[in-house]
C-alpha cells in the first residue's frame, strides 16, 4: 500500500536519508527502528509532508504522491501521532477530536450536538468514557494520547504513523494502546510503529526496517530477527561483541565496604512519601527502584530539597543539613539530574558551553564578571571527558541528539564537583548507543569515588550497574538488595511486595 | 542473550481514564476568570446607582453606551487576535487614520466615507497578518511598526495635523454616527451587531475553532492540518478592518476627522480584552467577556466623573488595578494547570 522507493534527503552538510526504501501492506504493523540520528524522524517527515525528498518517490496505493504540507498528507490518508501529544490542551475533548472537520449545520455553523454525540461514540470504541466537553488537559496523559489516536484514525486514515506513542504512558495505558493498534491493523489500516522499547515491538510488529546513518540496513520479518541481531543492526556492531559486553555499558560492581556518605532518614510527606530511609556510599551506584508513581522521583527530589517535606533528615559527610532547599543541597555537594530534561534542565537555544557553565557561573565569576578563559577550560575538559559530540562548544544544545544533551546536563553538574549525584532515568528516550555510553560514564564516575543514586525503569540497568537497590512501593521502602541479591527476579519480587 | 525488561505492572488492570477532578479553588478561579468582569460590572453599577443619583439615569446609561461603542468595536478585533495567540498594537493609530480617511472620503458621499477607510485599514491589517504569518515575524514588532506607520500616514494626509477634514453634518454618513434608535446611538447598535456576529463566528464556526486552536498550540494546530497562516492573516486583517470602521463611525459622530485621537487606544483595547477573561497568552476567551471589559472601563470612567472631586487621571489607576487583579487570577490558574 505504501511504497517508498530510494528516497534521499539532503540538508546542508548532512545526508539525512540515503536511498531508503520501505513497503507497508494494508493491516501490517511495521516497526521502524534506529538510533537517534539514524533518519527515522526525517523519513516520517517526508511521509507526512513536512519535507520533500530530494530523490526517490513515495507511492501510495500505487500512485506517486508528493505532499506540500501535513494537511495534504492527511487528506491522502496518512495520519501521524507523535511522541508528545499534539493537541490543544485548553480546548474540549470533542473540539480536539473534530478540529478542522466539524459536522456542520446548513448556514456554516457547527452542529455541536452531533459533534458531542459522535465524539463520545468514537472515544467509547477506544475504551474512553469521559465528558467530551471537558478541556483536554483535564484528562490523564494516556487518555490524551488515546484522543490523538482516535483523531488520527477518524480522518479515514489508510496509513497511521506512530512515533514513540508509549514513551510517556504508564504500563496499563500501554496495554490499552497496544490493543487498539491490533484492532486497527485487523481493520486493514497499515501502521508504521516507531519505538525504543524492544518488548513492545516484538509484541506488536510484523515486519521491521532498521535505519542506520540515514540508510536502510535491514528489512524483513521481525520474528526472524532476534533481539541481539536487531540491536546489532541498529548499532552496526558485531552480535558476538554485543553479547560479550552485555546490552548496557556497565562493567561489574564496586567496593561496598565504605562508610555511608549520605544518610537519608525518615523522609515523609503526606500521601507521597512514608518514612523513606537509606544510605549511599561513595564509589557506589545505589539503585532506587519502583514502578511509576512509587515515589522514586519524589524521593530524589526530596533529597536535594526540591520537594517540601513534613519531616525527615539528610546527612552528608556526617553533617546534617539544617535546611533542605536546592541551593543548600548544591552547596553540600548534592545534585540531581532530573527526569524531564527538556522541561527541567536543558536550555535548547543556548550553546553547549553556556549550558555547561550555567550552574558553575557563581563559582567561576569574580565581582560578577565571568572569565571566558576559565569557562573554555572547564567546557573543554568535560566535552572530552564525557565524549560530548558537538560541532563546537558554540553549537546550540537543541541541535544535539538526546544522548549528547544528557551528557551536557551531566557536565553541568559535574563541574560543581559534587559528592552525590542523583540520576533520574538518565537513559530514557536516548538511543541504544548513547545509552551504553551514558551507562559507562556513570560507572566511571562511581569508580572515581562519586556516590551515585540511579533511578531507572530498566531492570537491566540495575542488575548490571547498581551495587545495591532500594525498592520503593507506594512511597515506602519495601526492600533493599545488595551484591548478589541484585537480580531481575529479586527486584521483581521486591516490587511485587514479596519476600526477596 | 540478556533481555531488557521494563517494570510492567504485575497484573493487567482494566483500563480506566484517570479523570482528575479540579479543586474547588481552581473552579472558583476559573469562574472569576470567565465571569469576573460581569460580576464586578454588576456590583459597580448597583453601588454607583445607589451612591450617585445621576448615575442610574437613562441619559447617563446612553452616554456610557455611546462612549464605549468605538472602543468595543476595536476590542472585538483585538479579542480574536489575542485568542489566536497574537497582539495588535496598531489599532489605535489605525482607528485615527480610519477617522481621517472617512472625513476625507465623505466628499464622495456615504460610499467613499466608508469604503476608503475600510479598504486602507483592512490593507494595513492584511499586511500585518502577512508579515506575521508568512514571514514569521513577531506580532509585537510588526504591529508596533504599523502603529508608527499608520500615524505617519495620517500626519502626511493632514499636513502634520494642521488640516482637519470636516464632514457635512447633514450628510447621510454623519447621521450614521449621530442618529439614534430606541434611545441608543447607531454606533451602539452597530457595535452590538458586530459582537453578535463576532460571537457566532468565534464559538460556532470552523474559523472560530481554528483561532482557539492556533492560540492554544500553534504547533498542534499545524500538525492537525489547520491552515494556520490563513487563520492568522484573516484575524489581523479583520482587526485592522474593525479599527478602521470604528474610526470612521467616530468621525461621523464628531463630524470631523480628528487627528489626535486613538493614542494609547490599543492599550485600552488590550486591557478590556484581558479584563474580559481572555488569556493574554491565547487559546481561551470570549467576545461577551470583552464587551463586559469595555463596559467596565466605561463605567469606571463615568463613576470617577460623577465623584467629581477625583482627577479623571484616576481612571487609569483604577483600570490598571483591575488589570492586575485579572492577570494575577490568570497566572494562578495557569500555574495550577502546570502543577498537574
Amino acid at each position: 500500500m505504501l511504497d517508498v522507493r530510494g528516497v534521499s534527503k539532503r540538508f546542508p552538510g548532512v545526508l539525512a536519508l540515503q536511498d531508503v526504501s520501505l513497503t507497508v501492506a494494508p493491516g501490517e504493523v511495521h516497526a521502524l527502528v534506529g538510533e537517534n540520528g539514524a533518519g527515522k524522524s526525517t523519513l516520517i517527515k517526508v511521509l507526512t509532508g513536512v519535507y520533500t525528498p530530494d530523490e526517490g518517490q513515495v507511492l501510495l496505493d500505487g500512485a506517486p504522491v508528493s505532499f506540500g504540507s501535513p494537511r495534504e498528507a492527511q487528506n491522502a490518508g496518512i495520519s501521524t501521532i507523535y511522541q508528545e501529544v499534539n493537541l490543544v490542551p485548553l480546548m474540549s475533548v470533542a473540539r480536539n477530536l473534530f478540529l478542522g472537520r466539524e459536522p456542520m449545520l446548513p448556514g456554516g455553523l457547527i452542529d455541536f450536538g452531533r459533534m458531542h454525540r459522535e465524539a463520545a461514540q468514537t472515544l467509547a470504541r477506544f475504551g474512553i468514557t469521559v465528558d467530551v466537553r471537558r478541556p483536554l488537559r483535564s484528562l490523564g496523559l494516556g487518555a490524551q494520547q488515546m484522543v490523538a489516536l482516535a483523531r488520527a484514525v477518524a480522518v479515514d486514515a489508510k496509513l497511521l504513523i506512530m512515533d514513540e506513542p508509549t514513551s510517556s504512558l504508564e504500563p496499563r495505558e500501554v496495554q490499552t494502546l497496544e490493543a487498539v493498534v491490533r484492532d486497527l491493523s485487523a481493520q486493514g489500516i497499515a501502521i508504521i510503529y516507531v519505538s525504543h522499547r524492544l518488548d513492545e515491538l516484538y509484541r506488536l510488529c510484523d515486519r521491521v526496517t532498521v535505519l542506520r546513518d540515514g540508510r536502510g540496513v535491514h528489512s524483513g520479518k521481525l520474528a526472524d530477527l532476534d533481539r541481539l541481531h536487531l540491536v546489532s543492526h541498529m548499532l552496526g556492531r558485531d552480535p558476538a561483541a554485543v553479547s560479550r559486553e552485555g546490552l548496557t555499558g556497565f562493567e561489574g560492581h564496586h567496593d561496598t565496604d565504605a562508610e555511608p556518605l549520605v544518610s537519608v532518614r525518615g523522609l515523609t510527606r503526606r500521601h507521597v512519601l512514608h518514612d523513606v530511609s537509606f544510605d549511599v556510599r561513595p564509589g557506589e551506584v545505589t539503585g532506587l527502584g519502583g514502578l511509576l508513581g512509587s515515589g522514586r522521583s519524589e524521593t530524589a527530589k526530596a533529597v536535594v530539597g526540591a520537594l517540601p517535606l513534613d519531616s525527615g533528615t539528610v546527612t552528608i559527610g556526617g553533617r546534617r543539613l539544617r535546611r533542605l532547599n536546592p541551593a543548600a543541597a548544591i552547596r553540600a555537594g548534592m545534585v540531581l539530574l532530573p527526569e524531564d530534561r527538556k522541561a527541567e534542565g536543558i536550555v535548547p537555544e543556548l550553546s553547549v558551553r553556556e549550558n555547561i557553565v550555567l550552574a558553575a557561573l557563581p563559582r567561576i565569576s569574580r565581582f560578577g564578571l565571568v572569565s571566558r578563559k576559565r569557562q573554555d577550560r572547564i567546557v573543554e575538559t568535560f566535552m572530552q571527558r564525557l565524549r560530548i559530540k558537538a560541532a563546537s562548544p558554540e553549537q546550540p544544545v537543541g541541535e544535539l541528539s538526546g544522548g549528547n544533551q544528557q551528557k551536557v546536563l551531566l557536565a553541568r553538574w559535574l563541574c560543581l564537583h559534587p559528592r552525590l549525584l542523583l540520576l533520574d532515568e538518565p537513559t530514557r528516550g536516548i538511543d541504544v548507543g548513547a545509552k551504553a555510553e551514558v551507562q559507562a560514564l556513570v560507572d566511571e564516575l562511581a569508580r572515581d569515588g562519586l556516590a551515585v543514586v540511579l533511578i531507572s525503569s530498566d531492570l537491566e540497568e540495575f542488575v548490571e550497574g547498581a551495587d545495591r537497590v532500594v525498592v520503593l512501593r507506594a512511597g515506602a521502602v519495601t526492600g533493599e538488595l545488595t551484591g548478589d541479591e541484585v537480580t531481575e527476579a529479586g527486584i521483581m519480587a521486591a516490587l511485587a511486595g514479596e519476600q526477596a | 542473550m540478556s533481555t531488557t525488561s521494563t517494570l510492567a505492572a504485575p497484573a493487567p488492570q482494566r483500563h480506566e481514564v484517570p479523570v482528575e477532578q479540579s479543586t474547588r479553588g481552581e473552579r472558583i478561579a476559573g469562574l472569576l476568570q470567565r465571569h469576573g468582569a460581569l460580576a464586578v460590572l454588576g456590583i459597580v453599577v448597583v453601588v454607583a446607582s445607589i451612591r450617585f443619583p445621576s448615575f442610574g439615569t437613562v441619559g447617563n446609561a446612553q452616554g456610557v453606551a455611546i462612549q464605549s461603542a468605538f472602543l468595543a468595536i476595536v476590542a472585538l478585533g483585538m479579542t480574536f487576535v489575542i485568542i489566536g495567540g497574537g497582539i495588535d498594537l496598531s489599532v489605535g493609530s489605525v482607528f485615527a487614520l480610519g477617522g481621517v480617511l472617512a472625513a476625507y472620503g465623505s466628499r464622495w458621499g456615504m460610499l467613499g466615507a466608508l469604503l476608503l477607510p475600510l479598504v486602507v485599514c483592512g490593507a494595513i491589517g492584511l499586511v500585518n497578518g502577512l508579515l506575521i504569518a508568512r514571514a514569521r515575524l513577531a506580532p509585537f514588532i510588526v504591529t508596533l511598526a504599523s502603529l508608527l506607520g499608520a500615524r505617519g500616514l495620517l500626519l502626511a494626509l493632514t499636513d502634520e495635523g494642521a488640516q482637519t477634514y470636516l464632514i457635512d453634518k447633514t450628510s447621510a454618513f454623519a447621521k450614521l454616527g449621530q442618529g439614534t434608535l430606541l434611545g441608543l446611538g447607531y454606533p451602539v447598535w452597530l457595535a452590538l451587531l458586530a459582537f453578535a456576529v463576532g460571537g457566532l463566528l468565534l464559538q460556532r464556526t470552523r474559523y472560530g475553532q481554528a483561532v482557539f486552536a492556533v492560540g492554544g498550540s500553534e504547533q498542534a494546530a499545524a500538525m492537525m492540518g489547520l491552515p494556520v497562516a490563513r487563520i492568522k492573516i484573516i484575524t489581523y486583517a479583520a482587526s485592522g478592518l474593525l479599527a478602521g470602521f470604528a474610526g470612521a463611525l467616530n468621525a461621523a459622530r464628531l463630524s470631523s476627522g480628528v487627528t489626535i485621537l486613538g493614542v494609547g487606544m490599543e492599550l485600552d483595547a488590550i486591557a478590556a480584552v484581558v479584563i474580559g477573561g481572555t488569556l493574554l497568552v491565547g487559546g481561551a476567551g470570549s467576545v461577551s467577556g470583552t464587551l463586559c471589559g469595555v463596559l467596565l472601563l466605561g463605567v469606571i470612567q463615568n463613576v470617577i466623573n460623577q465623584i467629581g472631586t477625583l482627577d479623571s487621571s484616576y481612571q487609569s489607576v483604577v483600570s490598571g488595578a483591575f488589570l492586575i487583579v485579572v492577570v494575577v487570577v490568570q497566572t494562578y490558574l495557569s500555574r495550577s494547570q502546570r502543577l498537574r
